[in-house]
């Protein structure tokens, strides 16, 4: 159907315009899409008055956003100059590559975009995976998502509203009214769809109100509730709301009458109320509820579960992330290079290398006093440091690995997790059973997040190695580029059974998982095979030193022994 | 800049205000840790917060917020002495900071263009006398956690790199908040905070609807809001000003002490560091409620915020540890 292929397209229209109406209220746009066509003619359908957007990219520095010295202008010239940072007036920002934005620059633009200091922020955020997105700090506090995949350029419509419109309805806006039922009911819908953050009830609010300026009303009506509830709340909802229409919605109307303020305000809607039984109150809030559902994401439910799985992905590598980091650590020696705000500059080595040229840069600029340095001889300081280490556990969740062998090895994961988490290790699981591997935790320091994860861990089925081995080397390869160094502990009981996809056969299941462990060798990480069967399997063996990990037979282990062992292995 | 939100006009989250309003009494219970969900005002609060403290006097152009030029740091440059009030000051800690921005360091202006040493204070300066907040504390880099940790304990901020041999004062309150989930923080630093709340979105619609209420009737007027609001926070002003008087005034009974030593005790909290907090934060309520003697009452009050981090952690417990210390407040004042 085109329409569904549209509607993002639509509401995405809709929401960019509604932003430009009040961006100080709404905070910005998430727009989710790889870049082309058609993100390019998303782009042009900016209104004008966000048209004047500042593109900054996920390496900009803090003199470029708050403005500094520009060190290379003031020694050119001799005297102070000072550049102006992107955030000294209030502009609208454009974050390019935002599934990339470090959490230092999320915390920079949030406390920005809370004190007003930026106007309305789009972050283009071309990531491919759930994983890969931009940083929640943000999201959080933009009012609309926007998801453009899957959208070809060809079905695409411009929307015509002029800047005209826009102005006239930033002129409108201060005096739209909201009246008090609106918004309860924006609150009670928000509720309904397991949204905890009290932002998106407000931005809810404050696109209704940018939608009833642009359709010229005085007043909030169910209409912009309506469109406001789509576009802010369907991609934060956590849930679906209950089913039991009755209970469910007789509980709010009760819950009003007990507010007696509430009820005096508007005395005259209460009749209707009454006589409609539920009816007068509900109606509207129904509608809301089926606005949101019908704008849900296709796949639902499994959308919603990765959004409770995968809420802090991003944020957990926080700490971990800038460890290439020139700022600590061992030194090494200083090298020329620019200030550019990350490294720090080695005042001494400055001067060592400016004096030798005073005399000669003295001749060419007399009437300047002073060291007379140049931007050349800038040395900065250069530190080697080691990086946090992350324990991916593969889990062998099939069948084969007998319920008994799962407990155990879940028992001693928390029992590593224990001791990770008093030396600041990083933790990440993979499952792998029936047809593929799937990651069941990513990176992260956050004890309650890996033991709740840990619990739900389903078993049974085939035992697909390959693509947990697969599914390790990416997250392992992830892992490296974060800056983090990773090591493996496979836990499984060698019966590969599953191949890749695209393969059939017990014996293609084996060749598939010794490929696949020659590319984690490639990565040259530590790792341990943990043999979990009941008697130890010449090919775990074989498995292990293709993979350049070392083998640990463990046919009676409890979660203490085998705790230990891991330990022992991945540790040197 | 925008108007903070009024303090007064906070919704809820209780405990979280009432710990604000404790460092506001006595900065030495040293430090809030705020720890929940996303959009529960944590950030509002802090900010509010600012605004509505009284103002400080300090010394004009004093890059450290001296009381007096007797205070003044001797590196920098000399002040003619003329006092002015300014806002409590609320400095915000950026996570990624550089080390050079937060302790301070070499002014490399001064030095390429003029030649001279002279010392660039960092925000570690500009929070002396007043609140240091940090958002995502647990994501902070460790390096600088276990910097601000030295300087928040000891009031003082040393210096020793670049040729550079300087002190002064960093006397401020370390308020932290962040999300569980999203990576915890040191047992080490934990302890460090004098007092930890956790907050919730409520769940109560009413709230919730009251919450938006007020948030809207403020963004859509801010003045009107504040002309509204401000009587009440003048009020809290004012106790926190009285009960900063009263503080010093305040009796500690030896049965007071001893309850603290027993509770802590039976909670099992490391070092004595429990017992002091608890103890301050409780001289602190009792100024607060205008009362001249620190009561049992005043201690179940502020036992949870002061002793919940301070558990022996079982890594992998799940249940609250708020209430397992209300569980041995009741079992101890039984």
């Amino acid at each position: 159907m085109m329409h569904d292929a549209t509607e993002a397209w639509v509401t995405g229209q809709l929401a960019l315009n509604l932003l430009a109406v009040d961006p100080a209220g709404l905070g910005g746009l998430h727009l989710r899409a790889r870049s082309g066509p058609v993100r390019r003619a998303f782009l042009d359908g900016v209104p004008d008055a966000l048209k004047s957007a500042r593109k900054i990219a996920t390496n900009i520095q803090d003199v470029q956003l708050f403005g500094g010295i520009d060190i290379a202008a003031t020694l050119n010239a001799g005297t102070v100059v000072m550049s102006r940072g992107v955030l000294a007036e209030p502009v609208p920002l454009m974050l390019t590559m935002a599934e990339r934005c470090p959490p230092g620059l999320a915390a920079r633009l949030a406390q920005a975009l809370d004190a007003g200091r930026s106007q309305a922020l789009l972050l283009l955020d071309e990531g491919c995976d759930e994983e890969e997105s931009a940083p929640k700090t943000l999201t959080e506090r933009l009012a609309f998502h926007v998801d453009l995949d899957g959208l070809r350029a060809v079905d695409l419509t411009e929307m015509a509203l002029g800047p005209d419109d826009i102005a006239d309805a930033r002129r409108r806006l201060p005096d739209i009214a909201v009246s008090d039922d609106m918004l309860a009911l924006m609150v009670v819908t928000a509720a309904r769809f397991g949204i905890d953050s009290l932002r998106a009830p407000l931005f809810a609010l404050a696109a209704a109100r940018a939608h009833a300026a642009l359709s010229n009303r005085s007043e909030v009506g169910e209409e912009d509730a309506q469109i406001a509830a789509q576009l802010v709340y369907a991609h934060r909802a956590t849930m679906l709301p209950q089913e039991e229409e009755h209970e469910e919605q007789d509980a709010p109307p009760d819950q009003d009458e007990d507010s007696a303020p509430r009820e005096d305000e508007r005395p005259d809607q209460d009749d209707p109320d009454e006589d409609g039984d539920t009816g007068g109150q509900t109606l509207p809030q129904d509608m809301l509820i089926e606005a949101v559902k019908a704008l849900l994401p296709p796949e639902i439910l499994s959308a919603l579960s990765q959004k409770t799985a995968g809420s802090s992905a991003k944020g957990s590598g926080g700490a971990g992330q800038r460890r290439k980091g020139n700022r600590r650590g061992r030194p090494l020696p200083s090298r020329p290079g620019k200030l550019d705000g990350s490294a720090r500059i080695d005042i001494v080595a400055t001067l060592r290398a400016a004096a030798p040229w005073q005399m000669i840069r003295r001749a060419q600029t007399p009437d300047r006093t002073g060291l007379l340095i140049r931007p050349s001889d800038i040395h900065v300081k250069r530190y080697q440091e080691m990086s946090d280490r992350l324990i991916i556990f593969a889990v062998d969740a099939s069948g084969s690995s007998a319920m008994a062998r799962m407990a155990e090895a879940k028992g001693a994961v928390e029992l590593l997790l224990a001791e990770a988490y008093s030396r600041r290790d990083h933790v990440a699981l993979i499952a792998f059973r029936g047809q593929q591997a799937d990651l069941i935790l990513p990176p992260t320091r956050s004890l309650v997040q890996t033991k709740r994860r840990l619990s739900g861990l389903p078993g049974g089925g085939g035992t697909p190695l390959a693509a947990g081995l697969q599914a390790t080397a990416e997250l392992a390869r992830r892992a490296i580029g974060m800056g983090l160094s990773p090591s493996v502990a496979l836990m499984t009981d060698g019966r590969a059974n599953v191949p890749l996809p695209g393969r059939t056969g017990r014996a293609a299941a084996g060749e598939d998982a010794e490929q696949m462990a020659a590319v984690l060798r490639k990565l040259n990480i530590p790792g341990a095979v943990v043999d979990t069967s009941v008697r130890p399997r010449p090919e775990l063996r074989v498995l292990a030193e293709r993979m350049g990990a070392r083998y640990v037979p463990l046919p009676r282990a409890d979660a203490q022994g085998l705790s230990r062992a891991i330990g022992a292995a991945i540790s040197d | 800049m925008r108007q903070p939100f009024p303090f007064s006009a906070i919704v809820g989250q209780e405990a979280m205000k009432q710990a604000m309003l404790l460092t506001a009494v006595d900065p030495g219970i040293g430090g809030v840790l705020v720890f929940g969900d996303r959009g529960t005002g944590k950030s509002t609060a802090v900010r509010a917060l600012a605004a509505l403290l009284p103002p400080i006097t300090v010394v004009a152009g004093s890059s450290t917020n001296a009381a007096s030029v007797a205070d003044q740091p001797d590196w920098a440059d000399p002040l003619p002495g003329d006092m002015h009030e300014i806002p409590t000051p609320v400095i915000d800690l950026p996570l990624g900071a550089s080390e050079d921005r937060v302790v301070g360091a070499l002014d490399i202006e001064r030095a390429l263009t003029r030649g001279e040493k002279a010392f660039e204070p960092g925000l570690l300066a500009r929070a002396n006398r007043g609140y240091l907040y940090i958002d995502e504390v647990n994501l902070l880099e460790d390096h600088i956690v276990d910097l601000l940790l030295d300087v928040a304990q000891s009031g003082e901020n040393v210096i020793e790199r670049e040729g550079l041999s300087i002190r002064h004062d960093a006397r401020f309150v370390l308020v932290g908040s962040g999300n569980p989930e999203e990576g915890e923080l040191r047992p080490q630093l934990l302890d460090r905070f004098g007092l930890s709340v956790e907050v919730r979105s409520p769940t109560d619609i009413q709230e919730r609807v009251e919450v938006i209420r007020r948030r809207a009737a403020f963004d859509t007027n801010p003045q009107a809001f504040l002309d509204k609001w401000n009587p009440e926070d003048a009020i809290i002003r004012d106790r926190i000003l009285a009960a900063r008087a009263s503080l010093p005034g305040v009796e500690t009974t030896d049965r007071t002490l001893h309850d603290c030593a027993e509770l802590c005790v039976a909670l099992g909290s490391d070092g004595l560091r429990g017992e002091l907090t608890l103890l301050r934060t409780a001289r602190a309520m009792a100024a607060y409620q205008g009362d001249s003697e620190v009561t049992r009452a005043h201690m179940r009050a502020v036992a949870p915020m002061a002793l919940s981090h301070r558990l022996r952690r079982d890594p992998l417990d799940e249940a609250g540890s708020s209430t397992r210390v209300m569980r041995t407040v009741e079992d101890v004042f039984a």
